[in-house]
């Protein structure tokens, strides 16, 4: 807000006096430590940051922030987050949330808040499950999931959250997980860092409900060959010795071969700022599910105008051609007419 | 016009009439009757005015569907509603006529386009044979006015296409409307140029066709003589002709002005409530951000984003929206954040009458919420009411920290009436002050903020603005401890929490002014309890029937939740308590549970305003049952 230095502050002063109730080994800790971790680094201060969260486990992070914060309800948070930056250009505002709370309830508002770009940083904590239902399967669920209210398995096709953001034309669409927290840190910094908005889905371990949904790609001995990392301006490929790449060509889109069949330099090399969505959305079709090498980092980092830079933009040009409004001129701006 | 000398002839003076235009949707009836509208006003007439159009777009031409209308009152004198039956109608085809006729007195003059009335029109208005000359007609005097060939032939010589200059056939009936009733012509020739001004032709074709209607009904041997309706003596001042909708984005406006706080308004378009949106998009130099949110759920969440931040956050709609924001509010009332939720009510339930005024959401209001979720609920009564009840909204919201409900209707939202322009610098100060600093000391003897620290006579929360150093606090929906704001499940807090948001609801009372009644008030025989837009018809009624004799009083509610302090005593003052209103009588409901009060409903869901003339005969059959 102010030109004075930003103070030096420690993961303690980001952290709130409330007992964090997420159940033991809850992947939600690891996220809350690497978002405690990072806002000192960000230079911003405490009181010019708002977490805003609808309902869900994930939403309860703000309770864990000394920040301003907002818990609001199921699915509306990206809608009170954009009247908030809207209303509030100076401030920072994150929004926490689930993947029930931000594809199935929320889905609308989601996709709305990406597609007009409003400057939030929305965070989507994706286990795949609903927790604080206890144990119903989500719109991210793989089909044939057997929950409480699936006994027979799951028929619903699952939504992948980042080809969701990218489909809405997100200006920035990335993926991390909770069991790297360096990897987390970076991420969420440049989701940051992004004006307009920024979509990271993490990946989030549920022990109770949906032990290891991640494992297969997450897993420290499985991860070298099972996450693809993407890097702005590099060929990529993965695999421990680098064995493995993705190429794109006309007849089968983006695929993945060994490096050693097509060479490097057949390798699809990475742009993150490539404006046309469609590549960065075939990247996020690469993997059918947390299964297959799935590829994490930034999606895509596009320039578009933010919507609130918009509306300060249309608020001072009519200030400068009308000067400021006047009520007493305003209502005299129909026909009047004078009586005695 | 086989005299070619120019007769003179007097206008006869009436004191009032009421005249409706009715035509086809494509027709532009509305038009027509507002330029007629703001013509009487700007000669200085009292008027009420009533819009009447299907909620299709364009139904198909020439059928009952497609028929709009909208009907002006001008008075010399203090009037308050429409009117009920017409004086006069206007009628541009069949259909116009065929649906207009039932509401119409007789003896009342009609005026037909009888090019309209061919044998295909007819059919298609449902007419088996020509109502001229059935006898359907003879209890009025019917003018048959070629309009469209009239309007054709005045127009082409301009070279307009000749299908295109029969569109210039409303402006034709306006000027032979304005010859009839001595309105003076230059308003609209000017407003004309005006509006029409990137499209010259048309300007041209439109003027010269008011022109040729105005030159008929002074040539044409057809009309005996004009009226005149005189200027109404009104209390001096400066005049505008305002309808509901405007008058309340006027409001919102001055309400941001008055307490210093940036107007946010999230909305999603409705009928009738866009008009509010639109009217407040306009308004950026006031720094008004207006947001047409994805749906009405976003609406209202962007509305209360925005009041955490500081501004005064507002959001609009009309009763299937209301549906949908219903858990938005919840959580405001949890918040205890200043909120505006504006209901434009119509004809319920699920899509019902876009079109048409109702009053049925009134127990929505109070209780459509789960938990114990109690709003303040204000009504407006008149058009211009409009500007002064948003700004009650906005002081009641701000000062006690709720969202407040601010109920109008589709009569309200488009009708219009002169507006005496207020003082602006006599509107009451709503600035707020927000917390910039501790307001409790903690276990560890260090200095605190809390959130839920309460003013102890309004009972309204410190409100700390994000940005503010040292007071960052979390709030949410879940149940608070008082004080801390920190979540609690403990019972007894619970129950505390759900009492003191009850109690400072009812706190607001003290602040209100206690209710005027009007007429009889010492002796009357029976009390009308009225709220919201029936006051016109109420107050006509009232009038007419004290006028005959009868001892009557009138009291309009614009404070329905909580009530006035003084009105259980009003009530009980009474023998008898007559509630008019456009549902199925949800105010003598309350009246009746809250006071103990035998408050009789007088109910009328038709889509329509009350007429004086029902509410007189309610009025004197409520007298006869006792």
């Amino acid at each position: 807000m102010t030109d004075t230095l930003i103070p030096v502050t420690t993961r303690k002063d980001w952290s709130s006096d409330q007992e964090v109730r997420w159940c033991p080994g809850c992947g939600d800790y690891s996220i809350l430590a690497a978002v405690q971790l990072l806002m000192p680094d960000l230079g911003i201060r405490r009181e010019d940051t708002v977490f805003v969260s609808g309902i869900g486990c994930a939403a309860r992070m703000p309770y864990y922030m000394n920040t301003y914060g907002m818990h609001t309800i199921h699915g509306r948070a990206p809608a009170i987050a954009t009247g908030l930056a809207l209303a509030r250009p100076d401030l920072h505002v994150f929004v926490v949330s689930g993947d029930g709370d931000a594809l199935s309830i929320g889905g609308n508002h989601l996709i709305h808040a990406l597609r007009r770009n409003v400057n939030i940083t929305i965070l989507l904590f994706n286990n795949q499950i609903y927790g604080l239902t206890k144990g119903q399967y989500s719109p991210t669920s793989e089909v044939g999931k057997v929950t409480k209210s699936t006994p027979f398995g799951s028929l619903d096709h699952p939504f992948n959250p980042v080809s969701v953001a990218i489909g809405s034309e997100a200006t920035f669409v990335a993926r991390t997980h909770d069991m790297d927290r360096r990897h987390m840190m970076e991420t969420i910094r440049r989701a940051f860092e992004h004006r307009g908005a920024s979509l990271v889905e993490i990946y989030q371990n549920c022990n109770v409900f949906n032990d290891g949904a991640f494992e297969t790609i997450t897993g420290k001995q499985v991860r070298d060959d099972m996450l693809i990392p993407l890097r702005h301006g590099e060929p990529i490929r993965f695999g421990t010795d680098g064995q493995r790449g993705v190429v794109i060509d006309s007849q089968r889109g983006a695929h993945l071969v060994d490096v050693a069949d097509v060479g490097e330099a057949a390798l699809l090399v990475h742009d993150e700022t490539r404006d046309d969505p469609s590549v960065a959305f075939m990247l996020s079709r690469l993997a059918r599910g947390p299964y297959e090498p799935t590829p994490i980092g930034v999606f895509r980092d596009v320039v578009r105008p933010d919507y609130g830079e918009g509306v300060e933009h249309q608020l001072a040009a009519a200030r400068s051609d009308r000067g400021p409004g006047d009520l007493a001129t305003l209502l005299r701006s129909g026909a009047t007419w004078e009586v005695g | 016009m086989s005299d070619t000398t120019h007769k003179p002839r007097a206008p006869e003076v009436v004191d009032r009439v009421i005249i409706r235009f009715a035509g086809d949707s494509g027709d532009g009836m509305q038009l027509t009757g507002d330029r007629f509208t703001t013509t009487s006003a700007l000669y200085g007439n009292d008027l009420a005015t009533l819009p009447d159009f299907p909620a299709e777009i364009r139904a198909p031409a020439g059928t009952m569907a497609g028929v709009s209308a909208f009907q002006v009152h001008i008075s010399d004198h203090d009037i308050t509603t429409p009117g009920d039956a017409p004086n006069v109608l206007v009628a541009m085809n069949p259909a116009a006529l065929r649906s207009q006729i039932g509401r119409v007195a007789s003896g009342a003059t009609i005026i037909l386009n009888i090019d309209a009335f061919d044998d295909r029109s007819l059919a298609k208005a449902g007419y088996a044979a020509d109502p001229r000359s059935d006898g359907s007609l003879d209890a009025y005097t019917v003018y048959e006015v070629p309009m469209t060939s009239l309007t054709k032939g005045a127009v082409t010589p301009l070279g307009v296409k000749p299908r295109d200059a029969e569109r210039s056939k409303n402006f034709f009936a306006l000027g032979l409307i304005t010859w009839m009733y001595t309105r003076p012509v230059d308003p609209t020739l000017e407003w004309i140029q005006r509006r029409f001004v990137a499209k010259p032709q048309v300007a041209e074709a439109n003027t010269v066709a008011f022109k040729a209607g105005h030159a008929f009904g002074e040539t044409a041997e057809l009309f005996d003589h004009p009226f005149e309706v005189r200027p109404a003596t009104l209390p001096p001042g400066t005049y505008t002709n305002i309808n509901g909708n405007t008058a309340l984005a006027w409001g919102l406006v001055a309400a941001s002005q008055l307490s210093g706080l940036p107007l946010f308004l999230g909305s999603y378009p409705i009928t009738p409530a866009s008009d509010i949106l639109h009217e407040l998009s306009k308004h950026k130099n006031f720094g008004v951000r207006t947001l047409q949110a994805e749906d009405e759920i976003a609406g209202i969440g962007a509305a209360l984003g925005a009041a955490y931040g500081g501004h005064l956050g507002v959001t609009t709609t009309s009763g299937p929206g209301m549906a949908l924001k219903a858990e938005t509010m919840g959580l405001a009332v949890n918040l205890e954040l200043p909120l505006l939720i504006i209901d434009i009510q119509r004809g319920g339930p699920s899509t019902g009458l876009p079109t048409k005024t109702e009053q049925a959401d009134l127990l929505m209001a109070f209780y459509g919420r789960h938990g114990e979720a109690p709003l303040p609920i204000l009504a407006a009564r008149s058009p211009s009411h409009c500007f002064e009840v948003a700004i009650e909204a906005a002081r009641i919201a701000l000062a006690w920290r709720t969202p407040v409900i601010l109920l109008s209707d589709g009569y309200l939202a488009n009708g219009t009436e002169p507006w005496r322009l207020p003082d602006v610098d006599a509107l009451p100060d709503l600035s707020v002050t927000f917390a910039t600093e501790p307001n409790h000391t903690g276990d560890d003897g260090e200095p605190v903020f809390w959130p839920y620290q309460r003013d102890p006579e309004t009972l309204a929360r410190a409100w700390a603005l994000p940005g503010t150093p040292d007071l960052m606090h979390r709030i949410g929906g879940l149940e608070k401890e008082d004080g801390s704001g920190n979540i609690s499940y403990d019972p007894a807090n619970h129950e505390h929490m759900v009492r003191l948001r009850a109690e400072k609801v009812a706190r607001i009372a003290a602040s209100i002014p206690p209710v005027d009644v009007y007429g009889d008030v010492d002796d009357a025989d029976l009390l009308v309890v009225g709220w919201g837009s029936t006051w016109g018809a109420i107050d006509g009624a009232v009038g007419r029937a004290r006028h005959a004799g009868h001892r009557i009083a009138h009291l309009h509610l614009t404070h329905l939740n909580p009530f006035p302090p003084n009105l259980g005593d009003v009530l009980r003052r009474y023998p008898r308590v007559m509630v008019p209103e456009m549902n199925l009588g949800q105010l003598s409901h309350q009246l009746r549970a809250e006071f103990l009060v035998d408050a009789k409903a007088v109910s009328r869901v038709r889509g329509l305003p009350f007429t004086a003339a029902e509410l007189e005969q309610a009025i004197t059959d409520q007298l006869k049952d006792a």
